[in-house]
């Protein structure tokens, strides 16, 4: 039950990565693969404010706003210095590793000892249900557990309605429609290379977030911890799409999430039968590689029956 | 009004592909003037009309839009006072977003775009009712990606985004030359609807002998980057097909010429 619960939290918490990842890969077709560096970004700076007693949503907002600068650098080299995409990520990327070890001043601090947003829920989930565990469906679930499911859940949900209806704005219907065809949007009147800035910026902000909110619930932040981010925020949109069947920003919203929680059930499955936590990267990156091939080799296939049964 | 005042332009300059695409262009179209522009390929009559649209900054010369100096200002900027349609109908839209969104945005086109609700009421009610004036149906499907429509559909609602906020000068760029002949008569009727009803000051560009003869009041033969002829008035309204076909034919053979003689005095003295 531990096991389960805190898959979902992590699905939860990880899905802001989904939506980030949606947010560049899909709205904006941007590769921007910032977020393995903007991530641990997150993680770094909230840590080094809570281990100064820092209030906790000061510091956790303190990562969002250093995964937001992240991104903005990432657009702004893609854009106004016309660099490549993926390289302009890997750059920034790159920079920010010693960047993150600056910031921590070593390559991981803990945060176990300072009051973070895993003990202010904790103690709100004491305070409600008068115990520091209960039963639920005959199994014995903790206070700290089920507040922090719950609280990362319900942020969440807020996350991807705000997110919503953002999007649906004057401003991020410009954003869509940079992605989906800058000649058109150019033509209308809008600057597209801001909006793109601006897209990856709350891509980054959001990924930093997650990262931040990582480094409370474990309790300590790792500079190595937000490699392979990328790939798994990718992993967990894809599922989301195979799951909602569509494109659609609501959906695909929705689907984000989702994918990234069944993502972390399955992860958390594959390693209780045994799946070597060293492959693990491995795995996601193959998963990622045949969702990515299976569209194309699907149509070549149905291609090859039509011309059989034409012959 | 518009002014092109001596504006030039060279692509790839200092390389075996160099191209003088705009050669000390001089126009100036009066305000509610319908232009059609035809020429050779590769004569710059699409590099004209990007010029002005900005898609890439003259290399010299000025160019004047309603009253203001536009050359420095970005595409973005002149788009305030510019409605584009394109040659390929997939350009004027935003093909994974419905058909009221991609016209909401239209109807922001030039303005700040801020955290606004763009689909309210009142105008949702007037993309139903400008929409259906298409009568293509298009009005009960406003939910709909744009993405599904054909081409024709989608050039015709482009013409409509282009000109839902009245432009200063409004640019078609071989808008019909990628659809079937039917959409392509359709859209061309709703183009000359549009521009005679809100008398817009129009540059068109078109490979199409016929729809030369036939619309606008002004028209501009176009070779090699230079203006090589220009009807206007009287004259516009006499000219036929036949007659264009006949001066892109003496076109032609002064080129023949032109360039065998080259040849030959290439052959005789190198």
């Amino acid at each position: 039950m531990s096991l389960l619960m805190g898959a979902l939290t992590l699905g939860f918490i990880f899905s802001l990565v989904a939506l980030g990842v949606y947010i560049s890969f899909r709205i904006f077709a941007f590769p921007d693969i910032t977020a393995d560096g903007s991530s641990t970004l997150g993680a770094a700076l909230a840590a080094m404010l809570l281990v100064k007693n820092v209030n906790p949503v000061l510091a956790t907002a303190s990562g969002f706003a250093g995964g937001f600068l992240a991104g903005t650098l990432t657009g702004t080299l893609a854009t106004k210095f016309k660099i490549n995409g993926l390289l302009a990520g890997i750059l920034v990327m790159t920079g920010l590793y010693s960047v993150n070890l600056h910031i921590m001043g070593r390559s991981n601090i803990s945060v176990l000892g300072s009051s973070t947003l895993s003990t202010y829920a904790e103690r709100v989930g004491i305070a409600l249900a008068h115990d520091r565990s209960f039963h639920v469906m005959g199994w014995e679930v903790t206070a700290m557990e089920a507040s922090l499911l719950v609280a990362s859940f319900l942020f969440i949900v807020l996350a991807g309605c705000v997110m919503y209806v953002f999007f649906q704005t004057n401003l991020g219907t410009a954003m869509r429609a940079t992605g989906d065809n800058h000649e058109m949007i150019r033509a209308l009147g809008v600057n597209d290379e801001n909006m793109i800035i601006l897209g990856l910026a709350i891509s980054n902000g959001l990924i930093a977030l997650s990262g931040a909110f990582i480094a409370q619930y474990q309790g300590f932040a790792d500079v190595q911890m937000g490699i392979g981010m990328v790939v798994w925020g990718l992993a967990s949109v894809i599922i989301g799409e195979a799951l909602v069947g569509t494109r659609q920003l609501g959906l695909g919203i929705a689907g984000a999430v989702m994918g990234s929680v069944l993502f972390r059930l399955l992860v958390a499955i594959a390693l209780r039968l045994g799946l070597s936590p060293n492959d693990l990267k491995l795995v996601t990156a193959m998963f990622v590689f045949l969702a990515l091939i299976t569209p194309g080799l699907l149509k070549r296939l149905n291609l090859l029956k039509l011309r059989s049964s034409r012959a | 009004m518009l002014e092109i005042r001596s504006v030039s332009k060279t692509f790839n300059p200092g390389t075996p592909n160099e191209l003088q695409a705009l050669q000390a262009i001089n126009l100036t179209v009066n305000d509610g003037a319908f232009v059609v522009i035809i020429g050779t390929n590769g004569s710059g009559k699409s590099t004209l009309l990007n010029a002005v649209a900005g898609s890439f900054y003259v290399d010299s010369g000025a160019i004047l839009l309603g009253g203001a100096d536009i050359t420095k200002w970005p595409e973005h900027r002149r788009a305030k006072l510019i409605g584009r349609v394109f040659q390929n109908p997939f350009s004027g839209t935003a093909a994974n977003m419905s058909i009221a969104e991609n016209l909401a945005l239209a109807a922001y086109r030039g303005k700040p775009r801020r955290l606004g609700w763009p689909l309210r009421q009142p105008l949702l009610n007037e993309l139903r009712d400008r929409v259906s004036r298409l009568n293509m149906g298009l009005e009960d499907r406003l939910k709909n990606p744009i993405g599904l429509l054909s081409g024709g559909q989608r050039q015709a609602l482009t013409l409509l985004m282009a000109t839902w906020l009245r432009p200063e000068v409004l640019l078609l760029d071989e808008h019909t030359a990628a659809l079937d002949p039917k959409s392509a008569d359709q859209v061309l009727a709703f183009t000359d609807t549009i521009i005679r009803r809100d008398s817009l000051t129009t540059l068109m560009v078109t490979h199409s002998m016929q729809q030369a003869a036939n619309l606008g009041d002004r028209l501009i033969m176009m070779h090699r980057g230079r203006i090589i002829k220009d009807f206007q008035g009287a004259e516009k309204k006499r000219i036929r097909k036949d007659d264009l076909l006949a001066r892109f034919e003496e076109v032609r053979r002064a080129e023949l010429l032109d360039e065998s003689a080259a040849e030959m005095l290439r052959r005789a003295y190198i």
